[in-house]
């Protein structure tokens, strides 16, 4: 009961969950004051609404648009409250954002989008995507992408990521005359090709490793935490039964009749109260999910660094190689056996003109190569810097985050019991009239 | 069920058999020792006090405070003074070469003049039990007599040494022997005088009658159709069809609840620990994590326990009433049976006798014997009701209690955590 608990919940401040509030919570806890964008701007997704349109190939599909709102801080702080600015925009289209913002910030632990479809349900909700609960979760979770990302001391600032909230048409074209799909392809096939690296960086290697172990052990979490919901379900569920056949009971008693008819209403209460436990638990389940998505893109980040740290080795073994080929050239002798050293054997050796010409060429490619590992190095190591800084940054996030989410989670538990106990206290009371 | 193993009984194990004291040799018998006596607080109990004025022994608190219990309820029993008092109590285990069996201590405190001495304290099996039944209910045919916990138990299934078993058939054999003591003739019968003070049962007497009922059950069983059963007895028969049926769905909303539990606990047990293996891999969220597994730990075995007390006080009690209900109908039966026979040999007299002469003692005695049936039954059903009232009243108090205590415990252990999750965070706030 929220109202009994006030007394305990009070000490334990902006923690105190009820549903309506937990939206409100959501923009308390999960997102640091302070940052740029969010100073400026209140960025709200206000409501989500069913449309029906043709699709590329032309066919007939029905989706989800959900209604972003901003409006500038100074304003609402002046007490002028305008009107807010307002957009509609689908979920692909906060999906073609945030793949935007992963390739354009690839040391970025770019905050994740709520789920596409529900994953980790118990049975009794619905994994439909046009199920109201759904969408209204997933509503709850795109806003809570947009503070996040405006929060960001990175990502609040980016270009299209305003265009994004503010400018309803056009905002399409302009992400992808940023070229970034095409960078986005390339990452993506080196990404995907198997390679190694040799002198790993360790700290990055542990955060991977952290990643695995995160997104394994909320998994499961998730996954029993859904089975349990479903046996919690059950436990109560079928205590409404004894409300019916109280009632029916009752009717052949005399004495006890009233008694027992009245705590077969209270079984029922009892039953029915699961009904609001598991949508709260839900909330809970959903900041795990962040937390699951999140491990993802801390992995996603260390994957990238391994891929510049080896496009840096390659280029360093390139040149390596292009120096050992010069003294070969230069000095005439053959270290290890290549093509070219069976060619010149098979074939006579070149013209010293030809020598002279290739030397050239290999010093040219040799001073590109070092530039090229110079800058590879830069590259790296600016990488390091950032995504170590951003690592840091969402470690801080992530320890605070939970930690709210655990304390409201057990907030969650004791309403339930106190909850519990009422119920129970009433059904008691009524038998003990019997 | 409970997960746990059965814990099986002190065993006489390997004693020699010297060492185990027969059953019904009432070694134990009354003044050997004192046994737990309640400390004399309520009406009629002055003359509890032990006649030797040996202080009274409360080394079984258990056992004086059920005594207790029985006193408080008093107030229910319309003014009836009690002065039989009956308990059942520490199960032993005996192991012979020829079988293996268990036997409860009785223990009985009266002022009543049929019994010689003010206590006594007898060992006696299930057999005994069972004999006593068949006496009272030969003995008393007009009477309802209460149930005793079902004989059979499937082999390999239920495990008849096992502590849980034991303890729950000792507490149906208590409820069945204070429920007789209660009765205001059963408790005057002489073979439950016996059973209660005899040093040795003699089991032997008395199967004569027996044949005796055998008699009357042709007049039913020859598809005689009672001419007037009164109304009440009617109706009687109607409110046991319908209160057997709702008991029969109460005892499947019960099983499945326990069963829903056990699974959910089942699911808790893994729910917990993948905290604690998350915990591992964490710094700063190391305790929060911890303290979740411990809290989650804490109300598994809260809802283990909640489940053990419901399957081995709930259930027992109900399927007590199913037995109840059924000792219930067969006196109805009885009942039936009887003023068929009236019916038919007073039809029988007025067909041959053309209503000249006078009605022969031999069916006055069958009329006489249907109305003494008829006000033994309504008395015993209007002293069935009451206790059927008071007994699901505590049940049904018990139930809600038990969830009380469960969530109690589960509360407590939530509310413990937010400290340690909330102190930690603050204590980081300041340092920053």
């Amino acid at each position: 009961m929220a109202d009994s608990g006030s007394e305990d919940i009070a000490v334990i401040g902006n923690t105190d969950l009820t549903p309506s509030e937990s939206e409100n919570n959501l923009k308390n806890t999960m997102v640091e004051k302070g940052t740029s964008l969010l100073k400026r701007m209140e960025i709200s997704v206000a409501e989500a609404e069913k449309r029906t349109g043709k699709n590329a190939v032309n066919m007939q599909e029905t989706y989800t648009v959900y209604l972003i709102e901003t409006r500038p801080v100074d304003a609402a702080s002046e007490g002028t409250n305008p009107v807010p600015d307002s957009l509609w925009r689908r979920y692909s289209e906060f999906e073609l954002l945030r793949n935007y913002l992963l390739v354009t910030y690839p040391f970025v632990v770019v905050p994740p989008l709520p789920e596409k479809r529900a994953e980790f349900v118990w049975h009794k909700l619905s994994a439909d995507n046009m199920d109201p609960d759904f969408v209204e979760r997933r509503r709850v979770g795109l806003e809570n992408f947009l503070l996040r990302v405006a929060s960001h001391p990175v990502l609040s600032s980016d270009k299209i990521f305003y265009s994004f909230l503010t400018e309803e048409n056009g905002w399409k074209e302009t992400v992808f005359e940023t070229g970034f799909q095409a960078k986005a392809d390339s990452r993506l096939k080196a990404l995907n090709a198997t390679f190694r690296v040799k002198n790993p960086d360790k700290r990055f290697a542990e955060m991977k490793h952290y990643g695995d172990e995160l997104q394994s052990v909320i998994s499961q979490l998730l996954r029993v935490r859904a089975r349990a919901a479903d046996r919690l379900y059950g436990v109560y569920k079928v205590h409404g039964n004894y409300g019916r056949v109280f009632s029916e009971w009752s009717a052949i008693e005399k004495e006890m009749g009233d008694g027992l008819q009245s705590a077969g209403h209270h079984m029922d209460a009892y039953a029915a109260s699961v009904d609001d436990i598991l949508e709260e638990e839900e909330h809970y389940a959903d900041q795990l999910k962040e937390y699951l998505f999140y491990a993802d893109a801390l992995r996603a980040v260390c994957r990238k660094h391994e891929l510049t740290q080896y496009e840096l080795e390659m280029a360093a073994q390139d040149l390596t190689s292009k120096k050992q080929q010069r003294e070969e050239l230069a000095t005439g002798t053959v270290r290890t056996f290549s093509l070219k050293g069976m060619t010149s054997k098979l074939f006579g050796q070149e013209t010293p003109e030809q020598r002279e010409a290739k030397l050239k060429m290999l010093e040219t490619q040799i001073e590109e190569g070092e530039e090229l590992v110079k800058e590879r190095n830069e590259e790296c190591d600016e990488f390091v810097k950032s995504a170590w800084v951003d690592i840091e940054r969402f470690k801080e996030q992530k320890d605070h985050d939970l930690r709210e989410a655990l304390i409201s989670y057990a907030i969650m538990q004791i309403s339930m019991c106190k909850k519990g106990i009422q119920v129970w206290n009433n059904a008691k009371e009524c038998f003990s009239k019997m | 069920m409970s997960a746990g193993t059965p814990r099986s009984l002190a065993s006489s194990g390997q004693k020699s058999i010297q060492d185990i004291c027969h059953p019904l040799s009432a070694e134990e018998s009354a003044l050997s020792r004192s046994p737990d006596v309640l400390n004399p607080s309520g009406a009629g109990e002055k003359d509890l006090s032990l006649p030797n004025g040996t202080p009274v022994d409360t080394s079984s608190p258990a056992s004086s405070s059920s005594l207790l219990n029985r006193l408080q309820l008093d107030d229910d029993l319309d003014g009836e003074t009690r002065d039989l008092f009956v308990t059942v109590d520490d199960p032993k285990k005996h192991v012979s070469t020829m079988e293996t069996y268990i036997t409860y201590r009785v223990c009985t405190k009266t002022t009543r003049t049929e019994f010689d001495l003010p206590e006594y304290s007898v060992r006696r099996r299930y057999q005994d039990f069972d004999w006593l039944r068949n006496k009272l209910e030969e003995s008393q045919p007009t009477h309802l007599i209460p149930p005793l916990p079902e004989k059979f138990v499937m082999k390999g299934v239920v495990d008849r040494f096992s502590e849980e078993f034991v303890e729950t058939r000792r507490k149906a054999l208590d409820k069945f022997l204070k429920r007789v003591a209660d009765h205001p003739v059963l408790s005057f019968n002489e073979h439950f005088n016996a059973f209660l003070s005899a040093k040795d049962l003699n089991k032997r007497q008395g199967l004569a009658l027996l044949t005796k009922m055998g008699e009357s059950v042709k007049y039913v069983t020859g598809g005689y159709k009672l001419r007037g059963r009164p109304i009440e007895f009617a109706a009687m028969g109607d409110y046991l069809d319908v209160f057997t049926q709702k008991l029969g769905t109460i005892d499947r909303i019960a099983q499945r609840i326990i069963k829903e539990q056990s699974e959910f606990l089942m699911e808790l047990r893994e729910y917990g620990p993948v905290y604690s293996s998350w915990s591992s891999f964490e710094e700063e969220l190391h305790d929060p994590l911890e303290g979740v597994a411990g809290c989650v730990s804490n109300c598994s075995s809260a809802l283990d326990e909640l489940t053990e007390d419901m399957s081995e006080d709930f259930l027992p009690v109900l399927r007590e009433y199913v037995l109840y209900i059924e000792s219930m109908k067969n006196v109805l039966k009885k009942r039936d049976q009887v003023q068929a026979e009236y019916e038919t040999k007073l039809e029988a007299v007025v067909f041959r006798e053309d209503k000249k002469t006078p009605v022969p003692t031999d069916v006055e005695k069958c009329q006489d014997r249907v109305e003494c049936f008829n006000a033994d039954l309504k008395a015993d059903w209007d002293r069935w009701q009451n206790n059927k009232r008071q007994d699901f009243r505590q049940l049904l108090t018990g139930m809600a209690d038990k969830n009380i205590q469960y969530y109690e415990k589960c509360l407590a252990a939530w509310e413990s955590l937010i400290p340690l999750l909330q102190d930690k965070q603050e204590a980081r706030g300041e340092t920053n």
